[in-house]
């Protein structure tokens, strides 16, 4: 093959891998229903060998698909069939960090929480935690603008990003954004932030940290109902708090999280998760409000920790939810829909009641500040036709979403798994648009082919 | 996951292989916990990766050749369940999926000679020590033999400490709180025959009278570990037949050994005796364990303070889940101040026989782990497993660092013996 040979050249050694294991290895990441074989991968240990290999994969028209440690739920770093996969997290270096100015510059395959290790010598900390925050790593964060539990009050990644190097699909090397969140022109951090890889590989990432809280206090309030959970999240924001995170979790997660690494939440309907942080006074104070908002909102029983051990337990069982389910059936399929915060009620009472309808069980554990739903959906696919029914069932919920004015991806991103959604909150005109900005960058659409977008070599346009 | 392979033609062991492909979900919560993919940094070396290797091997899409090296590379640690929120079963399918391809492999005659040698003489302490005393003067060959034979004859100690061999029962002294069976070991008992001797003294001093069965075997865990069922089966037996069932438990004093006879189950599936090998299983406990669950008679303050790092020997943290019991053992020991080094979950490289199959690996570990060590400052440090004590100090003799080591029980024993200072470096 042509991109073999090509790639053969760039003196990788035993870093390009072609053997059928290795590429078998690679065939998919954190969304197991896809698989595809690339013809070779490539594992990067630099800038230098990613710029040579999308440029020997620019002049083949090979697709190219970038992957830190594969954790994407969306199918976002899926291989293309006989395309390059390049690898990035062997380059997992910390570059700097300059606690003056609070921020840091990443290699892409530095894991999220890294970063946080790495800064709290300074007493800062990297924002954003997406519940893989151990394993994902900054570049699949920035191409999938990755959220998080604590971005209710701090932000998405988008928000944390101030500039970076990147290699566009043709092999060009440019920098985008800088040291600071004053630029002129164009937003084009905000352009590739969340793009999914379409606009190339970033290989350098500036991001901004924020200084470590001086106190923190994290609520379990048990309910007896998902929407009396989700009514007291409306509440307590109403109200004027603005806690950095409030998480729901219903029976059949805490079931899962207790099957797993037994994080002795209370027995609930639905578990309730909000950390309060600032410096002492603030927390004392907003700790006095919330209890009271909690008091008159129905809750079965409320505790509160500020010890660091606990408070540890409590997000490991909610991060680890996911995963968990595992406990609970052979397969399941996550989904990332949004509804407007004050719908949350009313979107909980409906995933139930076409989840009793379709006789599948259905697991909820969700950013409920953000109306971030990650219904996670149970079944087993020895059965005939179990996967079938359980996409449907997905595809309904995400058809309630939009329907209640949100969205069809909160954090995980379209990638393969909800392309086929996309027409749900986009227009015709709307997606053709989209596909040609992205071919204004990549006329071969060979970046991460495939993802978000229809392309123009399935066929149809995008 | 989801997978296509035909559990049923697997024969006993099938449903040991296909459940835990069928709970992990890809969701690589284990790759920062796994030795070989932050060391080597590719996806076929990590737990996930593995799982889809096995799992399309099994499937008949990936030929075993190819698989191989990268399964070969796995430690067992099992780290990766530890980090494992769907609960795989991950060391389970690497053992059954070894013993499944061991009849059908073919390995090179050096690696052929290595592992024949390896499996000849490790489980057997007489053949061992005479190994031993035969290989050291080889040394001096080492640079002109192939490298699997030369990685052996790296690891004979200068000397083999004398051993006095073990009485048939220790009495418990004072009134007896309960009656043990011990597990004597092969290669600890020639490498550091003071570790048992340790052990029935300290159970003694707490009321536990200990019998040590004779007709017992090595546990047979080198074997089964390394996809030699065949030899295995009739440790297992052997120790089947020698150990009483009216004792309160069977102690181990190697972490290895203690998770491999806790496999007894899997081990003889599908065998007659496969229920008689579950129920003994059920009744291995580490000797820390043991002790902390009767509960510890606080040993006298030490004259002196003195600073322990604690090392989780994999086959103790991971595969027996016991972190605990350790740790607050040697907290019971006043005077003693118990420091945590960075990267507790990482294997040290021992790993069995793993430093002898994999030394430039093993050497990456090992270096890692001892400097991590070092680095908590103790002026001791302290395991379970008599693989990583070996494999630990001759990391620090080569980093040119003299400290301590000792297992988890000598500690205790030196303690009661108002003895803890001076510990000599190994």
């Amino acid at each position: 093959m042509e991109i073999i040979a090509a790639l053969g050249e760039l003196g990788l050694g035993e870093r390009l891998l072609t053997t059928p294991a290795a590429l078998a290895a690679f065939s998919c990441d954190g969304l197991t229903a896809f698989t595809a074989r690339p013809c070779a991968a490539v594992l990067a240990e630099s800038t230098a060998e990613v710029v040579a290999t999308v440029r020997a994969c620019h002049a083949t028209g090979t697709p190219f698909v970038a992957r830190g440690s594969g954790t994407s739920l969306s199918g976002g770093s899926l291989p293309v069939a006989g395309g390059v996969l390049i690898a990035l997290n062997r380059l997992n270096r910390v570059l700097s960090i300059d606690p003056e100015s609070r921020t840091a510059v990443l290699e892409p395959g530095v894991i999220n929480l890294d970063v946080s290790r790495a800064a709290a010598a300074h007493g800062l900390a990297y924002a954003p935690d997406p519940s893989s925050q151990s394993v994902c790593s900054i570049g699949g964060n920035l191409a999938f603008n990755s959220g998080g539990a604590h971005c209710l009050r701090h932000g998405m990644t988008a928000n944390h990003i101030l500039g970076m190097t990147v290699v566009l699909p043709d092999g060009e090397l440019t920098t985008l954004g800088g040291p600071s969140r004053e630029g002129l022109g164009p937003d084009w951090t905000g352009m590739f932030c969340g793009s999914e890889g379409l606009f190339g590989i970033a290989v350098e990432v500036t991001v901004s940290l924020i200084p470590i809280a001086e106190a923190t206090a994290t609520f379990l309030a048990a309910y007896d109902s998902l929407s009396a959970a989700g009514d007291a999240v409306s509440a307590i924001v109403a109200a004027g708090l603005l806690p950095v995170a409030m998480e729901i979790m219903d029976a059949l997660a805490i079931e899962a999280a207790e099957a797993s690494v037994k994080p002795r939440y209370p027995p609930a309907a639905a578990l309730l998760i909000v950390e309060l942080e600032g410096d002492r006074d603030t927390v004392a104070a907003d700790t006095t409000a919330l209890e009271a908002l909690i008091a008159v909102s129905g809750a079965v029983s409320v505790t509160h920790t500020a010890d660091p051990e606990e408070r540890a337990l409590i997000w490991k069982g909610r991060k680890s939810a996911f995963s968990a389910v595992g406990w609970l059936a052979p397969d399941y399929i996550v989904q990332d829909g949004v509804v407007p915060r004050t719908q949350l009620g009313r979107a909980l009472a409906e995933v139930e009641a076409l989840s009793a309808a379709a006789g599948i069980r259905v697991a909820n554990v969700f950013h409920a500040g953000d109306g971030n739903l990650h219904p996670l959906i149970l079944f087993d696919g020895a059965e005939a036709g179990a996967l079938e029914r359980a996409e449907q069932l997905a595809a309904d919920i995400l058809s309630m979403c939009v329907r209640l004015g949100g969205s069809i991806t909160g954090e995980h991103g379209v990638g393969v798994e909800k392309r086929a959604h996309l027409p749900l909150m986009f227009s015709p005109d709307d997606l053709t648009l989209m596909g040609e900005i992205r071919r204004s960058v990549d006329p071969g659409e060979l970046a991460n082919r495939g993802k978000m977008l229809v392309p123009m070599a399935e066929g149809t346009a995008a | 996951m989801r997978h296509t392979i035909a559990t049923d033609t697997l024969g006993p062991r099938g449903p040991a292989l296909t459940a835990p492909i069928d709970a992990c979900v890809h969701c690589g919560f284990c790759l920062p916990s796994c030795p070989t993919y932050v060391t080597l940094g590719e996806e076929m070396d990590s737990p996930r990766g593995r799982i889809l290797l096995m799992k399309e091997v099994l499937e008949g899409t990936l030929e075993l050749d190819s698989a191989l090296p990268y399964l070969d590379n796995c430690l067992g640690c099992q780290a990766c369940e530890t980090a494992c929120p769907s609960g795989v079963h991950y060391g389970e399918l690497i053992t059954g999926f070894r013993a499944h391809v061991e009849p059908v492999r073919r390995r090179p005659a050096a690696a052929r000679l290595q592992r024949r040698l390896l499996l000849e003489t490790l489980p057997f302490p007489r053949r061992f020590a005479l190994a031993a005393r035969l290989g050291r003067p080889a040394r001096a060959l080492a640079e002109r033999l192939p490298s699997p034979l030369a990685a052996m004859l790296a690891l004979i100690p200068d000397r083999l400490p004398p051993a006095a061999p073990l009485p048939a029962r220790m009495p418990a002294q004072g009134p007896r709180r309960a009656r043990v069976a011990l597990l004597a070991g092969c290669a600890q008992q020639v490498l550091d025959p003071d570790i048992n001797w340790a052990a029935l003294r300290v159970l003694a001093a707490n009321g536990i009278e200990t019998v040590i069965p004779p007709g017992q075997a090595c546990c047979g865990a080198l074997a089964m570990h390394t996809g030699a069922s065949e030899r295995a089966r009739p440790l297992a037996r052997a120790n089947l037949a020698a150990f009483p069932t009216d004792v309160d438990a069977i102690i181990t004093t190697a972490a290895g050994c203690g998770s491999g006879m806790r496999e007894y189950g899997l081990l003889l599936a599908g065998e007659p005796d496969a229920e008689a090998g579950a129920a003994l299983a059920e009744r291995v406990c580490d000797v820390a364990t043991f002790l902390d669950r009767v509960g510890l008679i606080a040993p006298p303050p030490l004259p002196e303070p003195i600073t322990v790092a604690y090392h989780d020997a994999c086959h103790l943290a991971h595969a027996q889940r016991e972190r605990t019991a350790p740790r607050r053992l040697l907290g019971a020991i006043d005077g003693l101040t118990l420091v945590e080094p960075a990267e507790w979950e990482l294997c040290c490289g021992s790993a069995g026989t793993y430093n002898v199959e994999h030394p430039e690996l093993a050497r990456r570990l090992g270096a890692r782990k001892a400097a991590n060590l070092r680095a908590t400052g103790a002026e001791l440090i302290v395991t379970a497993n008599i693989g990583c004590l070996t494999q630990i100090g001759l990391h620090l003799r080569e980093a040119g660092v003299e400290m301590a080591l000792l297992h988890t029980v000598q500690v205790l024993d030196r303690a009661y013996a108002h003895a803890l200072k001076g510990a000599p470096p190994r």
